[in-house]
C-alpha cells in the first residue's frame, strides 16, 4: 500500500491517560514522513479490558461508541499490539451478528499497530543522531503472536547505528501483564515479571524498549518497586528522541 | 470447596516451593529448545500444522461415523469393544473385564484417560494390584501423586527427589541419584512385574477406523511389554481419538514427537491390530478397548469448542506456557493441567466445577503459536470466560454456564462501559484525573505488591494532540 494523504491515530485509554508522550512521539513520527495525522478526540478504549475478562456485552457496547470516530476510509494506526490486537482480531469476533459488524470488519481492517505501520506502510528511514546506548527489547506478546509483527521494532531500531540491542534470555516469553490478569491472578503476575526484569536487568541495557505501554507499566513499575534498573520507554518516544 | 478459593491456595503453595519451580524453570527450557531444533523450517512446519489440523478437523466431523466403523473393524479383529458415557462406567467395565478373567495383577502403560477416571485408585480399593509401567509415572505412583505434566508425569521431581523415593521403597537396592542407575533400578523391578501380571492396560494414540487399528506412541518399550506380555490386554481411551485412514496417522505422529518431547520419532510405535492368532507365538488372548465420552460429545456440538477435541496431546501448549512453568501442574488441580487443562477441563467438568482455571492465562498466545493441530487456545479460553460470567452470551450445553458472575466485578464493568462509551463522560473524567493525580492511590492492591502504581500525566495525550495542532475532525 502507498503511503496514505492522512491517518487516524488511537491512543488508546492507557496511553491516553498514562503515557501521553509515546503517544505525540508516534504522532509526530508519522507527521514527520508527511503524512496528516487526525485524533478524533471522542475516542476512548478499544473494550479489550473487557473482552478478557469475559465481559463481551460491556466490550462490546464500548468498541461500538468507537466506530463513529473513525469513519473516513483510512488507516488507524495504534500505538499498542493489544489494542490493535483486539480492533483486527477480536472485533470481527466481538461484532458478530450485529449490526454494524461491516463498518467493525472495515475498520479491523485498515487498524495497524505503530511500528507495523512505519515499516510496512511508511518504510520510514531513521537517521541516529544520539550518543551510544545499549538497549533490550521487549516484545509485546500480541504484536509478536497475535499481531505477527513483532519484528517491526528490532527492523526499526537497526536503523539507529549508534543503539546496540542486547537480547535477554527467554526473550519470547510473556511479561506477566496480561491486562486484568496481574490483578487476578496477582502473585502469579508478580513472579512472572520478576523472572522477566531479572533478566532485562542481567543484559546490562540502560533502557527497555517495547511497542507496548502495558508491558512497559509492567516491567518498569516493577524495576522501580525493586529500587532501580533500566529505564523504560516505548519505542515511539526513543525513535522520535534519537532522530531530532 | 470453593473452587476459586482452593485454587488460589495451590497457587500460593506453588509459587513459594521455589525447588519445584526450578525443576519446571529447567525441564521446561529444556523440553521447548528441543522442540525448535526440530522444525528448522517454519514454512515447514506451518505446512505439518495445517497438515494435522485438516486430519483431526475431518475426524471430528466424521466421528459418529467413523466410531461405528472403528468398532466394526475392530470387532472383526477380534477386538471387543466397550462404550463408556463416564468415569464410572469405564471403570466398571474394567474392572469387569479383569474380574471376567480372573486377573489379579496389572501392569499399566501410559493413560491420561484412566487418570480421567482415577482407574488406579478404583482398582485397588477392589484387591487389583495395578503397577505403573512408564518410568514417570512409576515414580509418582511411588510418591502417591498425580501427574504435573500430561507427557512428562513426574518432571515435578529432579532426579535427587526420585533418588530419595527409589531409597525409601526399595531399601534392598544400594542408593543412587545418577539417573541411568536409577532407570535401571525401575527396569529390573518392572520386568518380574512384566513377566507375571495377568493383564496390561494402555491408553492409545491414534485409533484408525479404516483398520481397526490402535496405535501407540511410547518410548520406553513399556507399552509394548503392557500390551503384549500379559494374557488380557485392555486399552482406554477418549471418543476423539478415531481417526479415519491409516494415512492420516503419519502426519499425526510426526509432529506430535517433535511437538511433545523434540524427538524426530519415539523409540517404540506400536499398531495393535488384533489378539494373538492361533499361529502365533506372543500377544495377548485377549484385547479390549474401552471408548470414553465423559462430556466429549457435549464438547463435540459446539462449532468453537469442537476444536478443543482436536488435541493429540503432545503438551507442547503446556511447555510453552508462562504461567504453567511458574507453577507447575500439580497447582491446576486438575487431571489436564496448562493451556489445554484450562480449556478442556471446565469444559469436561463444568465452569461451577473448573472455570476459576481460566484466570491462570495472560492471553500471550504461546499454546496456540505451538499447538501441532492448531487449537486456538487463546480464544477459547477467552469465549470460557466470556461462558463463565454471563449466561446469556450462547445456549451451547456446558455446565455451569455464569456460575462465576460476581456483582461487584459486574457492575465495575458496567461502570467501566457508561464510562468508555461516553466521551464527554471519559474527557470529564481523564481531566479531573490528571488535574488530581496527586490524589492517586500509591497502593493497588495485588499489582503494588510487585510494581510501583502507575500515575495519570500531566496532560492527557487527547489535550496534547489538540496543542500540538494535531487535526480532530
Amino acid at each position: 500500500m502507498p503511503a496514505p494523504e492522512s491517518v487516524y491515530f488511537f491512543a488508546t485509554c492507557l496511553v491516553d491517560l498514562l503515557y501521553p508522550k509515546a503517544g505525540l512521539a508516534g504522532m509526530q513520527l508519522i507527521r514527520r514522513a508527511g503524512v496528516d495525522v487526525i485524533f478524533p478526540q471522542d475516542q476512548t478504549c478499544c473494550g479489550q479490558p473487557a473482552f478478557n475478562s469475559g465481559y463481551r456485552d460491556e466490550a462490546l457496547a464500548v468498541a461500538r461508541s468507537q466506530i463513529a470516530c473513525f469513519e473516513r476510509d483510512i488507516p488507524l494506526v495504534v500505538p499498542s499490539g493489544s489494542c490493535a490486537g483486539m480492533i483486527r482480531t477480536h472485533w470481527p469476533e466481538l461484532f458478530e451478528g450485529e449490526s454494524d459488524v461491516q463498518q467493525a470488519l472495515g475498520l479491523a481492517r485498515r487498524t495497524y499497530e505503530l511500528t507495523e505501520f512505519l515499516v510496512d506502510v511508511l518504510d520510514i528511514r531513521l537517521a541516529d543522531l544520539g550518543e551510544p546506548v545499549r538497549i533490550a527489547v521487549h516484545t509485546s506478546c500480541s504484536a509478536r503472536r497475535e499481531m505477527g509483527v513483532g519484528d517491526r521494532i528490532r527492523s526499526l531500531l537497526a536503523q539507529l547505528e549508534n543503539v546496540e540491542v542486547l537480547v535477554q534470555e527467554r526473550e519470547a516469553e510473556c511479561c506477566g501483564f496480561g491486562g486484568t490478569f496481574a490483578i487476578k491472578q496477582a502473585d502469579v503476575s508478580g513472579a512472572m515479571v520478576k523472572d522477566k526484569t531479572d533478566a532485562l536487568r542481567a543484559t546490562g541495557a540502560e533502557c527497555v524498549i517495547s511497542q507496548d505501554c502495558g508491558c512497559l507499566m509492567n516491567i518498569g513499575g516493577a524495576f522501580e518497586h525493586q529500587g532501580g534498573g533500566p529505564t523504560t520507554q516505548h519505542v515511539a518516544e526513543f525513535l522520535l528522541e534519537r532522530t531530532s | 470447596m470453593n473452587q476459586t478459593a482452593d485454587f488460589s491456595r495451590r497457587i500460593d503453595e506453588a509459587l513459594h516451593n521455589d525447588q519445584l519451580r526450578r525443576n519446571f524453570r529447567v525441564a521446561m527450557g529444556g523440553v521447548m529448545e528441543r522442540r525448535a531444533q526440530q522444525f528448522p523450517d517454519d514454512a515447514q512446519l506451518q505446512a505439518l500444522r495445517e497438515q494435522a489440523r485438516a486430519v483431526r478437523a475431518n475426524s471430528l466431523v466424521k466421528q459418529p461415523e467413523l466410531l461405528e466403523q472403528l468398532e466394526r473393524r475392530l470387532t472383526e479383529n477380534g477386538i471387543q469393544v466397550h462404550w463408556a458415557e463416564n468415569p464410572e462406567q469405564a471403570n466398571a467395565i474394567i474392572h469387569e473385564i479383569l474380574q471376567d478373567a480372573g486377573a489379579r495383577t496389572v501392569v499399566k502403560g501410559k493413560s491420561m484417560v484412566s487418570e480421567e477416571t482415577e482407574l488406579n485408585h478404583f482398582l485397588e480399593k477392589r484387591g487389583i494390584e495395578v503397577v505403573e509401567s512408564d518410568l514417570g509415572e512409576y515414580i509418582i505412583q511411588l510418591a502417591g501423586e498425580s501427574p504435573s505434566h500430561i507427557v512428562m508425569p513426574a518432571v515435578h521431581k529432579n532426579r535427587f527427589e526420585v533418588a530419595e523415593l527409589f531409597r525409601r521403597h526399595h531399601p534392598d537396592i544400594p542408593y543412587t541419584d545418577d539417573i541411568d542407575e536409577l532407570t535401571q533400578t525401575a527396569r529390573q523391578v518392572l520386568r518380574t512385574r512384566f513377566a507375571n501380571a495377568d493383564a496390561g492396560i494402555s491408553g492409545v494414540n491414534f485409533a484408525v477406523a479404516e483398520t481397526g487399528t490402535l496405535c501407540l506412541v511410547e518410548n520406553e518399550g513399556n507399552g509394548r511389554l503392557s500390551t503384549t506380555a500379559p494374557r488380557l490386554h485392555i486399552a482406554i481411551t477418549g471418543v476423539e481419538k478415531v481417526v479415519a485412514r491409516l494415512s492420516d496417522v503419519p502426519p499425526l505422529l510426526e509432529i506430535l514427537t517433535k511437538s511433545a518431547t523434540g524427538q524426530p520419532i519415539t523409540t517404540y510405535f506400536n499398531m495393535i491390530s488384533r489378539p494373538r492368532q492361533p499361529n502365533e507365538l506372543d500377544g495377548p488372548e485377549a484385547v479390549h478397548l474401552v471408548l470414553l465420552d465423559n462430556g466429549r460429545s457435549r464438547i463435540r456440538v459446539d462449532e468453537e469448542l469442537l476444536d478443543t477435541l482436536r488435541c493429540i496431546r503432545c503438551g507442547a501448549c503446556i511447555n510453552h506456557c508462562p504461567v504453567y512453568v511458574q507453577l507447575g501442574g500439580h497447582a491446576y488441580g486438575t487431571v489436564y493441567p496448562g493451556p489445554i487443562g484450562i480449556t478442556l477441563e471446565p469444559q469436561r467438568l463444568g465452569i461451577d466445577q473448573a472455570g476459576a482455571l481460566t484466570s491462570a492465562c495472560t492471553l500471550c498466545g504461546a499454546c496456540g503459536e505451538v499447538c501441532p493441530v492448531k487449537i486456538p487456545l487463546p480464544k477459547l479460553i477467552s469465549r470460557l470466560r466470556a461462558e463463565a460470567v454471563n449466561e446469556q452470551r450462547s445456549s451451547t450445553p456446558l455446565p455451569g454456564r455464569g456460575s462465576l458472575r460476581k456483582s461487584g466485578e459486574a457492575i465495575t464493568w458496567r461502570l467501566w462501559q457508561q464510562l468508555n462509551s461516553r466521551p464527554r463522560l471519559y474527557r470529564l473524567f481523564t481531566f479531573f484525573a490528571t488535574r488530581l493525580r496527586w490524589l492517586t492511590p500509591t497502593r493497588l492492591g495485588g499489582w503494588t505488591r510487585y510494581r510501583s502504581a502507575p500515575s495519570p500525566a500531566a496532560r492527557t495525550l487527547r489535550e496534547m494532540a489538540r496543542r500540538e495542532g494535531f487535526g480532530h475532525e
